[in-house]
């Protein structure tokens, strides 16, 4: 029978199971990736980026560096349709022979159980997402197993420059190395945009190995950096199981952002304050419940301080887990409507 | 992650709460959990050598 002929109608109600839509997979919640659409970017649109590892601009995803040259990271609005937002490397200082530069994404251990990684059914993923850069050429993306040290590459094409490219690629299940099933890194993504000899020596990893050095960006053949017309812009990144790529899948932004506060949230532009009757000498407590338990305990910084009856130093810290931190502050003045006023950032990344 | 400085803080119990560190020129409030990535970055240059943790005043 022709295809084109079968109609909704001619197919029974129970004849199209689950299973025979997505093998392994899941209808709904299938992306793995957090803000893959680049929506959220509670640290700011925009930094500079010359060397180091970190999360910078967009939620949840990391650029590392090392003499790569300068560029400036941002929360682009500039993306294929149906997006509103990409991350973007603009080059402002060039450097023609690079260490390192790279774009990644990390993924608890917890996470990602249902890859059966390390199982004899361990099962396949696949990535994709939406890229436009300046130079054509080959690009590297690996999946690297932190807990196990073992890796898995492959290379894909941007063959228009400064055009919109969809790519997709499935990483083969690896049976060997069981992720660690808790909050720690234990899978990552790594797209590389330059690398020196350290990095690109040996050969793509097209099956799950040891990891090596040499290979992990053996497949680049550009270098995104060595001139400060390079841009690169990526968007729409999805990771699911299987090794079919299905559409991207559109999470609101407040979705987004509650999934992405697990990780990193802030008080601005708000402030914390407390409010009292200061006496000299006296200790003064406040609690600030997070927005949401956080990955683990964060590291806390405090800005914009302000105070009357109390001095302006950061408050020491009485308490600090995943669901709150508990600060103090011992009044230096007897202040009738004394207060203490501050600004949070909590950072639980991995 | 240029770590400058790092020392233990107390509370008021005498019980040790954070580190307080200065990372990338920032002072930030760090916990005393390894599943926390700048407490294991200080924990990895105090094993290597490169960094040490103040007691606490």
């Amino acid at each position: 029978m022709a295809l084109s002929t079968i109609k909704t109608a001619s197919i029974a109600n129970d004849a199209i199971t689950t299973d025979k839509i997505v093998n392994d997979g899941n209808l709904g919640n299938r992306n793995v990736i957090i803000n893959g659409a680049m929506q959220v970017a509670q640290r700011g649109t925009s930094s500079t980026v010359t060397t180091g590892s970190g999360p910078q601009t967009c939620d949840r995803f990391f650029v590392e560096a090392a003499s790569s040259g300068t560029f400036n990271v941002t929360q682009s609005t500039t993306a294929p349709d149906g997006f509103a937002n990409s991350f973007k490397f603009d080059c402002t200082s060039a450097d023609a022979s690079p260490d390192f530069l790279l774009f990644g994404y990390r993924i608890e251990g917890q996470d990602v159980q249902n890859l059966k990684k390390g199982k004899s059914g361990a099962l396949s993923t696949t990535l994709s997402f939406y890229v436009r850069s300046s130079k054509t050429g080959t690009y590297q993306v690996n999946l690297r197993d932190i807990d196990n040290d073992r890796i898995i590459g492959v290379t894909y094409t941007i063959s228009s420059a400064n055009t919109w490219e969809y790519k997709t690629v499935t990483f083969i299940g690896d049976t060997s190395g069981i992720l660690g099933n808790d909050n720690g890194n234990s899978l990552t993504i790594e797209w590389w945009l330059a690398a020196g000899s350290t990095y690109n020596s040996g050969a793509v990893p097209t099956a799950w190995e040891a990891k090596a050095s040499g290979d992990r960006a053996a497949g680049l053949n550009v270098a995104i950096g060595a001139s400060t017309s390079d841009e690169f812009l990526i968007t729409g990144v999805q990771l699911e199981v299987g090794d079919v790529a299905t559409p991207f899948e559109h999470r609101s932004v407040g979705d987004e952002l509650d999934k992405c506060q697990r990780y990193f949230q802030k008080s601005n532009p708000g402030r914390i304050i407390k409010g009292l009757n200061a006496t000299n000498g006296a200790y003064y407590y406040l609690t600030v419940l997070f927005k949401r338990d956080m990955r683990t305990a964060p590291t806390v910084t405090f800005s914009n301080n302000a105070a009357s009856g109390f001095n302006t130093l950061d408050p020491s810290m009485n308490q600090l887990h995943p669901n709150l931190f508990e600060v103090y502050k011992q009044s230096n003045g007897n202040a009738n409507g004394g207060y203490y006023l501050f600004q949070y950032e909590a950072d639980a990344e991995l | 992650m240029n770590i400058t400085s790092a020392q233990y803080c107390n509370n008021l119990n005498n019980v040790k709460t954070e580190i307080k560190a200065t990372i990338d020129s920032i002072t930030m409030s760090v916990p005393l959990d390894p599943a926390n990535r700048h407490y294991a970055e200080i924990m990895r240059q105090v094993d290597a050598g490169e960094l040490t943790i103040e007691e606490a005043n």
